[in-house]
């Protein structure tokens, strides 16, 4: 799968598949000249962010504030541990966006501990929500935290750096047998939000669950994802960030760039080596070897990905 | 039942449906009636029973999941060893999925 997509631009199958095998994280994206380019992750990032001009802002995802099964008994340290990593970054990121789930049952509590770990690192961030976050039983806890401002189930856009971002949410109303889904409403909004925008404006596109069909059979793709692709299509440079699936995975199409980034509660399986998704219990001393960087380079006339992963212990 | 590991407990109870659940495969009396989620699977996926049957759903994956039947019946959502009791007083085909995951799709047969 990966080496089919990546083979002929250079990336090597054996490549993608160990930047597979690292859970890291967090994910550095910089904007030169309105053009985003992944830098790396954490410390790998910081000689590039030295040297590259421009808007840098930082992905994490999936913290599952409250998870401490086996997988990790502590995800909220080893969330904080990725703030602690940000915090020692040598250039300040403009912004962070967290491509949800961030806690693992939707309690208070858990709410109130990502809050308290994530805003030391004194960053405005932009959430979406993942299905984690909708758990409690009125589904009001994430939309009185983070909804403001936003549209429906906390959908919305902004700019920064000359580029457009736009937080989709494609978590609530699933449909048994199904993937995530965006619905009809939001695509109309989508559609809308980008009416008018000059077709040399970069966009980012960021959701929980992948936009693209990264392996059904456990759910890893959004049912109508295609049509926000649509809608996107006649840009020069689209990227589209996600979450959900744990482990990095990316691919081009054309003028867009697809990119799921780590966890930093724990990891999951690669599609089809385990009887299901979910979270993977590996050796407590290899658990931090799996707690990586990775740096993804492309350039947009090039249509070609650098994958550099290096682990953070061993 | 704090006492009992998961095997054990699985084991007891197995036992005291197994009247229910061995004999015809999959087809019960009106009896309780368990269904487990493992690696993100409902076990049995397809149940016959009869009406008045009492089916409860354990989740025992790490990862928490949640039981709807569209319009006739949803559970919490259910963290790991929580359970989920439905009790089937009307004939029917009861579809379900779990609304965290989707894919995640089962059958109960009501007759």
């Amino acid at each position: 799968m990966s080496g089919r997509d990546h083979g002929e631009d250079g990336v090597s199958r054996r490549k993608v598949l160990e930047c597979m095998t690292w859970a890291g994280t967090g994910v550095l994206w910089t904007i030169t000249g309105g053009v985003p380019h992944s830098l790396g992750i954490i410390d790998s990032a910081q000689a590039a962010t030295a040297a590259a001009p421009g808007m840098s802002f930082l992905q994490i995802s999936d913290s599952h504030v409250g998870f401490d099964k086996p997988a990790n008994p502590n995800a909220l340290g080893t969330l904080e541990e990725a703030v602690n990593k940000i915090n020692a970054l040598p250039a300040k990121p403009a912004f962070m966006i967290h491509t949800g789930d961030i806690t693992h049952l939707s309690k208070v509590a858990e709410f109130d501990n990502a809050e308290r770990i994530i805003s030391q690192s004194k960053l405005d961030v932009h959430y979406v929500p993942g299905e984690h976050d909708f758990l409690d039983e009125e589904v009001k806890l994430y939309r009185e935290r983070y909804g403001r401002g936003t549209k429906g189930a906390g959908w919305y856009s902004f700019d920064a750096g000359g580029v457009h971002f736009v937080g989709l949410v494609n978590v609530v109303d699933l449909k048994a047998g199904g993937l995530g889904n965006l619905g009809a409403e939001q695509l109309a909004w989508l559609q809308d939000d980008l009416r008018g925008k000059s077709k040399s404006t970069p966009i980012v596109l960021f959701a929980h669950i992948p936009l693209w069909t990264v392996y059904p059979e456990w759910g890893w793709g959004t049912e109508d994802g295609g049509r926000a692709l649509e809608y996107v299509k006649g840009f020069g440079s689209v990227t589209v960030l996600n979450g959900h699936i744990h482990q990095v995975m990316q691919k081009v199409e054309g003028n867009v760039t697809f990119h799921t980034a780590r966890s930093t509660a724990f990891p999951q399986p690669a599609p089809g080596t385990a009887p299901s998704p979910g979270p993977m219990k590996v050796e407590d001393a290899k658990l931090r070897s799996m707690l990586g960087v990775a740096s993804i380079n492309f350039k947009q006339n090039e249509q070609r990905l650098a994958i550099i992963d290096t682990p953070l212990q061993g | 039942m704090k006492t009992l590991n998961r095997r054990d407990f699985g084991v007891a109870f197995g036992l005291s449906l197994a009247a229910a659940i061995l004999l015809p495969a999959t087809t019960a009396r009106a009896d309780d009636v368990e269904v487990h989620i493992d690696n993100f699977v409902f076990q049995p996926a397809e149940l016959q029973v009869k009406v008045g049957t009492t089916v409860t759903w354990t989740n025992r994956d790490d990862i928490p999941h949640a039981i709807v039947s569209a319009g006739k019946f949803r559970s919490k959502t259910l963290d790991t060893d929580d359970k989920f009791s439905f009790t089937f007083t009307n004939a029917g085909d009861y579809k379900y999925f779990c609304s965290l995951h989707p894919h995640m799709t089962g059958m109960i047969k009501v007759e």
